[in-house]
């Protein structure tokens, strides 16, 4: 993939072309807020006031950070092995049946310290289920893993709305959606955390999940560059011919980080399940799962980059709520825009301003220096 | 006689139905034939649907509105071209993007100029396409078992959609007949090889994915401003992945194309005919479960459980030449 380009100095393959790259994605951005005649820096203050100019409006920003964290992350982790996981919003939503379930036969008898880790079981395994068929396919038939789990995404759909309009509903009710859970089904808030440093958090659902994910993002760190099965994962990634030679397993890799994957989208499933609705509701998801693209893209596959991008994403979220209040032109679809801009600048035109900025490094000399220094990851 | 007719209304509506798969579909037969992936068919289409609808709801002329369709869906075929030819990045990251971009800012745009929740004004008279009666078809519609076929079924469709139908047997003429054809499949297939002969794999690229933008706007345009009267919010709902998995199911050959989509069609259509009516013998079937039942298909297909689908060799994957 890097193959064409010359090397950069680490900040700046890092650093410095991710932030061009978004900052393109916002400019473009303005230009569609400008288009429908409104003021691009107005909205921008609009939104960021929203997203952190007060407790409430950063509990919630947190509580969507939840989600595209644990998604960033199912994405990230297939990217290393070289695996597009599209099937994100899936998993996710198949997984809400691992989280619901346990909460439904248990919220009466138990506290909700022993349901929540049934629940993350619950969500991981589900997930990792949806995701192991795809894997499988691709590793021992060799069908392509894009379309199998967009196919998966649909089939989903139709699996959940059928499960909960004919299955979970409860009698003589209309909508379709799980009964509330009790307490004990029900996620403790985080409001303590913010009270530290002097916040309320309001009526914002933001809640213990957010803690897992940070977990989870630590776990995805150890486990693709200090483990072992990390390792084989990168190789593949890398190339797979490579690990073939080297005796890795190539179906059993594939296979694995599949369900890795799909059990860490699975996970998002407790943060509104289990944190906000208290019930499972028709799609919970929400998108969360194509989100979790864009934030991988941006955060480089990287957890130290997912976790920022992640919080950016919320406060697009959160931010882009409340400018709808006051730019009745500017609705939650503007975030959508953002979103596939995001994709596109730092995805698949990620390259287009490396030959520019590589010129001026090696006019500056720069370039030589990096080029001794180690190949970074 | 009963069951007769309720056939002819199923099928009648499989072909409504089918006809913006047939041109997704087609369209992504030309771009994946040269070896560009597409998952954005379904962004173009939306957006060709928003334009068309748009700009035939302000000039009130329907062939205005189908222009605007296709310039529109063009432009993003070549943002998706100039990412995955010029810019070798990821097929499938671009695609997915478009999709958001499409989704996004129709409802964006479309709330700003027309202020109705992101729909466009309905459209009626010039303004929307109108179907055609084959001739004779009133005086032959009571001859049996023939003259429901003809009036009812094969009269009185859009030219859209006999357009449609028209581009399938097109479509292999020109794969399998043509200078051209014959060079999309060969970089298709090996973009090497093409290079090496002195033909540029880029300008066959770019072509390719300008005759994929084209046909998605027909699709569009046909959604909007055929089958609809209007666009809406999200209006294509998941058509451009169906015609993808029709696309896939039919192993990327045209006339398998059109069979794969009736097909899906069809699946569409008795779906929405059995909601609450019992098949015999098998009882109640869940409308999710046909719903669902083409992506299942294209899974058991692609698993290569009945028969094997082998995607064109250079797909995804961008051209560098040798330095």
């Amino acid at each position: 993939m890097s193959a064409p380009y010359a090397k950069l100095p680490g900040w700046v393959d890092y650093g410095l072309i991710p932030l061009i790259n978004l900052a393109v994605a916002f400019l473009v951005a303005g230009l569609v807020v400008l288009a429908v005649g409104e003021s691009p820096l107005r909205a921008a203050s609009l939104m960021i006031e929203g997203a952190f100019g007060y407790g409430e409006g950063i509990g919630f920003t947190l509580y969507y950070a939840t989600n595209f964290i644990f998604t960033g992350l199912a994405v990230a982790v297939a990217f290393h092995c070289g695996l597009f996981n599209i099937g994100g919003e899936g998993q996710a939503y198949v997984a809400g049946l691992g989280v619901a379930l346990p909460c439904l036969w248990l919220d009466q008898v138990m506290p909700w310290y022993v349901i929540f880790p049934v629940a993350i079981l619950g969500s991981a395994l589900a997930g990792a289920a949806w995701a192991l068929i795809p894997g499988w396919l691709q590793a021992k038939r060799g069908s392509h893993v894009v379309i199998t789990t967009i196919m998966f995404n649909f089939i989903a759909s139709s699996l959940m709305v059928y499960v909960l309009v004919d299955v979970l509903k409860p009698a003589g009710s209309m909508a379709p959606q799980t009964r509330t859970f009790a307490e004990s089904g029900q996620l403790p808030r985080l409001d303590w955390l913010l009270s530290w440093v002097g916040l309320d958090i309001g009526g914002a659902p933001f809640n213990l999940s957010f803690l897992l994910a940070l977990v989870m993002a630590v776990v995805v760190w150890v486990l693709i560059w200090r483990t072992k099965l990390g390792y084989e994962i990168r190789t593949m990634g890398h190339s797979p011919s490579a690990a073939r030679y080297a005796g890795i397993g190539e179906s059993r890799i594939i296979i694995i980080t599949m369900m890795i994957s799909g059990g860490l989208a699975g996970m998002m499933a407790l943060n509104p399940i289990m944190g906000d609705q208290h019930s499972m509701q028709l799609d919970f998801v929400g998108g969360a799962g194509f989100v979790g693209i864009a934030v991988a893209l941006m955060g480089r596959s990287h957890p130290v980059g997912i976790v920022p991008a992640a919080i950016l994403f919320g406060m697009l979220y959160q931010g882009g709520a409340e400018i709808s209040f006051e730019m009745p032109e500017i609705s939650r679809d503007m975030i959508t825009i953002i979103q596939g801009l995001v994709i596109l600048f730092a995805g698949a035109l990620e390259n287009m301003f490396r030959p520019a900025i590589t010129t001026f490094f090696a006019t500056t000399g720069t370039a030589r220096a990096g080029k001794t220094l180690p190949a970074g990851e | 006689m009963e069951y007769f007719d309720t056939l002819i209304v199923i099928l009648q509506s499989t072909v409504r139905v089918s006809v913006p798969l047939i041109l997704a579909a087609l369209a992504g037969l030309y771009s994946e034939r040269s070896g560009i992936f597409d998952i954005g068919l379904e962004g173009k289409m939306l957006a060709a649907a928003f334009a068309g609808a748009a700009a035939a709801a302000v000039t009130e002329s329907a062939l205005i509105g189908l222009g605007a369709a296709i310039f529109v869906s063009v432009c993003l075929a070549l943002v998706h071209g100039f990412a995955s030819i010029t810019q070798r990045g990821n097929q499938i990251v671009s695609g997915v993007a478009i999709n958001f971009i499409a989704l996004g800012a129709t409802v964006i745009l479309g709330q700003a100029w027309f202020r109705q929740g992101g729909r466009t004004p309905q459209l009626s008279g010039d303004a929307r396409f109108t179907t055609v009666e084959l001739p004779f078809a009133a005086e032959l519609a009571d001859v049996p078992i023939l003259g429901p076929i003809y009036s009812n079924l094969l009269s009185g469709h859009f030219l859209l959609t006999y357009l449609a139908f028209a581009l399938v047997p097109f479509t292999w003429w020109v794969l399998y007949r043509t200078r051209f054809g014959l060079r999309l499949r060969a970089v298709g297939e090996n973009p090497g090889a093409v290079d090496t002969a002195g033909i540029s794999v880029t300008w066959l690229r770019y072509r390719a994915v300008i005759c994929c933008g084209i046909l998605t706007g027909i699709a569009g345009a046909y959604l909007s401003m055929a089958m609809t009267a209007g666009f809406v919010k999200g209006m294509t709902a998941g058509k451009g992945f169906i015609a993808l998995a029709a696309l896939i199911f039919a192993k990327w050959k045209p006339v398998n194309v059109m069979f794969a989509c009736l097909l899906f069609g069809f699946l569409d259509a008795m779906s929405i005919r059995m909601q609450g009516n019992p098949l015999p013998f098998i009882g109640e079937v869940p409308v999710q479960f046909m719903q669902a039942l083409p992506y299942m298909l294209t899974v058991i297909l692609l698993a290569g459980f009945i028969g094997k689908a082998i995607p064109p060799r250079a797909g995804g994957v961008p051209y560098v030449k040798e330095r």
